[in-house]
């Protein structure tokens, strides 16, 4: 069965976020051995994926539609800043408009619809009411500056990277529920000085393969990643902008609450070609499950509880887990038949 | 590689200068995907006994996608590709094309683009031009070429650019000062070539005894569309022995043999398809191994690389 646009629930204040037993299914676990370590995690993002997962189409829309929209729309109000784009992007976010509003036409057509004249595009989206007429490389005739516009409809962060030099610059995003990161701090930045916090990684190796692999990606040919973290309470907005609302959550952890407070956060990052302007896309989807439904599945609790037994200190520290680790290591330790 | 070639039709072919073929390529099913200025596609040509794959350059204006040009010069010595296009292609065949890759991209934030061209290496500032002009970039175009085997383009480019285009026909003996040209740039310009082997190396040594920085030099080079030589592999585990075609990867004919590896990019950097080789020499093309590890000769990433000689015998 495929999965609706439920009605609005809050990422904040009271948190009404839940998944249905349809989403948990759904949910890209992202631990294929007992063991978690940095690595060059890059397939081929072939579509159309397994039918109802997550991988089926280029971009993923669920249940949390709605209530994502509203939740950016909060966070676009307190801080315009988590949208920007440089102005020689303009041609990217163009490439960026197509690519969702062709995707989604053809992918969810109960939801939305494109007709083309040429330039003269008319867009509808049925989730959001919205009608729009305009013409397409002309950003006068839209409501809203293109990546604002486009990224108000569409599930999950985005990067647009202006490739240079065989290197890749954030030098456009919409960015409202990152895992503790900063458009406004990493504007402008290449690969490497983005990914510079990352511990482990770039002694590897894993940036400058990653990066080799990145810049020689073409057209039509888009690749995908899962990254994962974990999170307290069902919050989206993670982000340093607004650290003091949420950096204090991680203390109120305790043996009882886990179930409840501690959800795993997984991104499905696309990477994809922009034809145009042969900027790199960078689509960051973000699902959010509590302990307590991820065990409902008694394979993904044992395994999360062997990766988290052996995670390396670094990355729980750089993930920002010191505070309840332990205390999750030992509430999972219940589900592995191991112990 | 294969999975995302796609059929065209080709519209028109017109011989643009005694040795150069122009082919314009319209889509047999919906639309052609944009491209960017610099954008090159893979042409496949269905040769017997096995296909060419060579890179061309699309030549036309990337705001307008309703057709793909391409300029196929006629190489003497060629593998076979440039005579195929040139000797059975006709108007009205179906050919199969990658979706547009770019590699040659224009430095936008440059203060001028000086660009280089050598004879049919005119083909990727094509695109670039338009894309200049509606841009107001700072640019000169030098082009290089023999009126009697190639040249092609000279009237539209003279109508187009006007004083930004500089023509050396050395066919009547003239030629181009490369080192006056770059030593009289300023700082901030970047510098494009794209023509013969030769003429690459050329600007890039002199572009490095003038002190350019390395990051203003741009050539245009195929290194993701390169084919090997046909080796043959043997499996040292089922005791089979499959041969590899140039044009197919060592994964690919693996594949194709029913072995499966674990594979992930298929473009030699993720790692999953590692594996041990017992004999053989190998020629690594990954950007996975160290260098390191590439010395010692004991594995191989079937992604990419390939035998340096003929044979290779694998742990498999
Ligand atoms: C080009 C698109 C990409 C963008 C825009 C991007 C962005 C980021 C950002 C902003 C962070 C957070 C860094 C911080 O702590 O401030 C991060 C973390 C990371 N990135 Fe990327 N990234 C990209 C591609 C990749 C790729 C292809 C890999 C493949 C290996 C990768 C691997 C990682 C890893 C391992 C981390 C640490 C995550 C964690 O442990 O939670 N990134 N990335
Ligand atoms: S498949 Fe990734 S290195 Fe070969």
């Amino acid at each position: 069965m495929r999965i609706a646009p439920k009605a609005i629930q809050t990422f904040r204040d009271d948190f009404t976020y839940s998944n249905s037993p349809g989403a948990i299914a759904r949910f890209p676990f992202p631990f294929p051995e007992d063991e978690y370590r940095y690595s060059v995690n890059i397939e081929p993002h072939l579509t159309p994926g397994p039918e109802g997962s997550v991988y089926e189409h280029l971009f993923d829309i669920d249940e949390h539609y709605l209530s994502e929209m509203a939740e950016r729309n909060l966070v676009l109000q307190e801080n315009p800043k988590r949208c920007l784009a440089m102005p020689h992007m303009d041609l990217a976010c163009w490439d960026m408009i197509e690519r969702v509003m062709v995707a989604f036409a053809t992918d969810y057509p109960e939801y939305f619809a494109l007709t083309r004249e040429g330039n003269h595009w008319i867009w509808e989206n049925k989730l959001l009411n919205q009608r729009d007429e305009f013409t397409f490389g002309d950003s006068s005739t839209l409501p809203l500056p293109p990546m604002e516009y486009i990224g108000r409809q569409v599930q999950g962060d985005f990067a647009l990277l202006d490739q240079r030099e065989g290197d890749l610059f954030m030098d456009a995003g919409i960015v409202t529920c990152p895992a503790d990161w900063s458009l406004a701090f990493d504007a402008g930045m290449s690969f490497s000085e983005w990914h510079g916090p990352v511990p482990l990684a770039h002694e590897m190796g894993v940036f400058d393969r990653a990066l080799k692999y990145l810049v020689a990606i073409p057209v039509g040919r888009p690749v995908r990643r899962l990254n994962w973290t974990l999170t307290i309470n069902a919050r989206m907005d993670t982000s340093p902008e607004t650290y003091p609302a949420w950096g204090m959550d991680r203390a109120s952890v305790t043996p009882d609450n886990v179930g409840e407070k501690v959800y795993l956060r997984v991104e499905l990052q696309v990477l994809d070609r922009m034809p145009r302007s042969n900027a790199l896309m960078f689509s960051i989807r973000t699902y959010l499950i509590s302990m307590q439904d991820l065990v409902t599945r008694p394979d993904w609790a044992k395994r999360l509880h062997r990766v988290m037994k052996t995670l390396p200190p670094e990355l729980v520290e750089y993930k920002g887990l010191s505070r309840f680790h332990p205390t999750l290591v030992q509430w999972l330790a219940q589900f592995d038949p191991a112990n | 590689m294969s999975h995302s070639m796609f059929e065209v039709r080709v519209a028109a072919i017109e011989e643009v200068a005694p040795m150069i073929r122009e082919f314009c390529f319209e889509p047999v099913q919906g639309s052609l995907p944009s491209f960017s200025p610099g954008s090159h596609i893979l042409v496949e040509m269905p040769a017997r006994p096995r296909p060419y794959r060579n890179a061309y350059s699309l030549l036309s204006d990337p705001r307008d996608a309703r057709h793909y040009r391409i300029a196929v010069r006629l190489q003497e010595r060629s593998r076979g590709g440039s005579r195929f296009m040139h000797e059975q292609v006709q108007c009205g065949d179906n050919l199969r094309i990658s979706a547009p890759a770019n590699l040659f991209a224009p430095y936008w934030p440059a203060k001028k683009h000086l660009l280089i061209a050598g004879g049919v290496g005119i083909t990727p500032f094509l695109s670039f031009l338009p894309e200049f002009v509606r841009r107001q970039q700072n640019f000169e175009l030098h082009y290089l070429f023999r009126s009697q085997q190639t040249g092609a383009y000279r009237d539209s480019l003279r109508q187009g650019l006007g004083q930004a285009l500089h023509l050396y026909d050395s066919s009547q003996g003239q030629r181009c000062d490369l080192h006056a040209l770059l030593a009289r740039q300023s700082p901030g310009t970047h510098v494009y070539i794209c023509g013969p082997q030769s003429l690459i190396d050329t600007v890039t040594f002199l572009a490095q005894e003038l002190g350019w920085p390395r990051s203003c030099v741009h050539f245009e080079t195929f290194t993701a569309a390169q084919p090997g030589q046909a080796f043959s592999v043997e499996l040292a585990r089922s005791g089979q022995t499959l041969a590899v075609e140039p044009e197919e990867s060592l994964l690919e004919a693996l594949e194709g043999a029913g072995v499966d590896l674990p594979n992930l990019c298929r473009g030699g950097v993720c790692g999953q398809c590692v594996t041990r080789v017992l004999e053989g020499a190998v020629e690594h093309r990954d950007a996975f191994l160290s260098a390191e590890e590439k010395s010692r000769q004991d594995c191989i990433m079937p992604c990419v690389s390939r035998a340096q000689g003929h044979h290779l015998k694998l742990d498999l």
